[in-house]
């Protein structure tokens, strides 16, 4: 029996919340696949930070255009009513509050909305690229993560242990076995994957949990 | 008014040890590799320029390029938001060995302070950093209920930039996301030197697609076929 979301049915779940019309970012790596699972009849423009509005899909292998790339660097096509534009305009785009939604990927998401998501301590090379921007100025920051590590501590907890990205910036959380929006410094539960018990949950949860209201079902397709 | 060089030679002359460089591109896309190339070539015939701070989104990739610079000896410090490209082995290895310096700065609040320093404003506040470990040491100030950190304005003494079209004027278009960074280092550096596909007539670009106008660029070179960093990269090509 399936046990918790795939990570495509994360970002299936996330992707039913973006409006038709939506400016849209999505982080490097696993957020970028949300943009696959955008709901028919809708459709979003998505952002890249170093410079294009409404790009596309990756095109196929060998027709690459190395000068169409996205913040990941990987090659990317051009939608119709697409446009080019320098890095103070992208990011007063991000900054200014033009952007409806950022998706980000997390290593811990706290209670008050703190996300840690660009360093797992003092070791190695730091890089932090446009995180510590993105998670100001888009009127809606999700994050799409496992519930938790790959150890099984909790992601969700009341104060993030790593550098932080941003302080009381996220405001709903997309993980493989619940949509848990932050309210008023708390983890309002909103939906629940229909196999995992109440207290099974909270136990893999570093904070509480409030309930206000039902408790939905997240049911996502096989993917 | 013409502002076209011969070669890449004369287009990076009179860059000097310790100087600070802006390098345009993002990832590949807009990197002036034959610029950086004509300026290692220097450094291999004369040892200078050295000890370079060198301004760019990333910190080099493979052995080519700021890679290259980097492998060579030639770069002290690297401002930048993302050292870690798909192969950043050269910039690693001097980091963990402590032999360059890093100034980790977030992507938009590097952007924002390279179009400060092109347009005259020292300082500038942005939400970026606050409450992180990269505010630590800046002033903070509420505006409006919200917290936010002072940044400071960055510029350079040169600008290596490629762009697509160029008249002798230095009116410039770019190609596609190789914009990125470059117009607004054009703006930061005192000497703004760029690499372009084709040099046209005054009037042949139409001044409603000038992208960086003149007024910013003060040599340009032709390079009609100008390599792309990726595509190198790609094809395991190496400038050690």
């Amino acid at each position: 029996m399936t046990t918790k979301l795939t990570n495509a049915q994360i970002a299936w779940r996330a992707a039913q919340d973006i409006e038709d019309g939506a400016y849209v970012n999505l982080g490097i790596g696993f957020p970028e696949m949300v943009a696959k699972f955008q709901p028919s009849g809708r459709q979003a423009i998505f952002h890249t930070e170093n410079g294009i509005l409404n790009f596309g899909e990756a095109p196929p292998a060998g027709e690459e255009d190395w000068d169409l790339i996205n913040a990941g660097k990987k090659a990317v096509t051009l939608k119709p009513g697409a446009s080019f534009f320098h890095h103070a305009d992208s990011f007063a785009m991000v900054r200014g509050g033009h952007l409806d939604v950022a998706i980000l990927g997390a290593y811990e998401v706290a209670e008050t909305g703190d996300l840690a998501n660009w360093s797992t301590g003092p070791k190695g090379v730091p890089a932090v690229g446009g995180a510590m921007d993105l998670v100001h100025g888009a009127r809606r920051v999700a994050v799409i993560t496992d519930h938790v590590t790959k150890d099984g501590r909790p992601k969700l907890v009341k104060k993030c242990s790593l550098p932080l990205t941003g302080v009381g910036c996220v405001t709903r959380v997309y993980t493989s076995l619940a949509v848990i929006d932050i309210a008023a410094s708390r983890f309002v539960l909103r939906e629940k994957f229909p196999a995992i018990g109440l207290d099974e949950l909270q136990e893999l949860t570093g904070a509480e949990l409030v309930v206000e209201g039902t408790i939905a079902d997240l049911n996502v397709p096989e993917l | 008014m013409d502002k076209t060089v011969a070669g890449v030679a004369d287009a990076v002359a009179g860059i000097k040890d310790s100087m600070t460089v802006m390098i345009g591109g993002f990832g590949g896309a807009g990197a002036p590799i034959e610029l950086i190339h004509a300026l290692i070539d220097r450094f291999r015939a004369t040892g200078s320029p050295k000890s370079l701070t060198v301004v760019n989104n990333n910190a080099g990739n493979g052995r080519i390029g700021i890679a290259a610079m980097i492998d060579h000896g030639m770069v002290a410090k690297m401002v930048c938001s993302f050292p870690r490209s798909s192969d950043p082995r050269a910039f690693t290895q001097k980091y963990l060995a402590g032999e360059i310096e890093l100034e980790l700065v977030p992507q938009g609040t590097l952007a924002e302070r390279i179009r400060a320093g092109g347009a005259g404003i020292p300082a500038f506040y942005t939400p970026t950093t606050y409450g992180t470990d990269l505010a630590k040491g800046k002033p903070v100030a509420e505006f409006e209920g919200r917290n936010y950190v002072q940044e400071r304005w960055l510029k350079a003494d040169v600008a290596l930039i490629k762009a697509e079209l160029a008249d002798r004027h230095g009116n410039l278009t770019y190609r596609k996301a190789a914009r990125n960074f470059s117009p607004l280092m054009v703006a930061a550096a005192r000497l703004t030197v760029v690499q372009v596909a084709q040099i046209v007539a005054p009037g042949a670009i139409d001044p409603e697609h000038v992208a960086t106008p003149g007024i910013f660029v003060d040599r340009i070179v032709e390079i009609a076929d100008a390599v792309q960093e990726e595509a190198l990269i790609r094809a395991g090509i190496e400038y050690a």
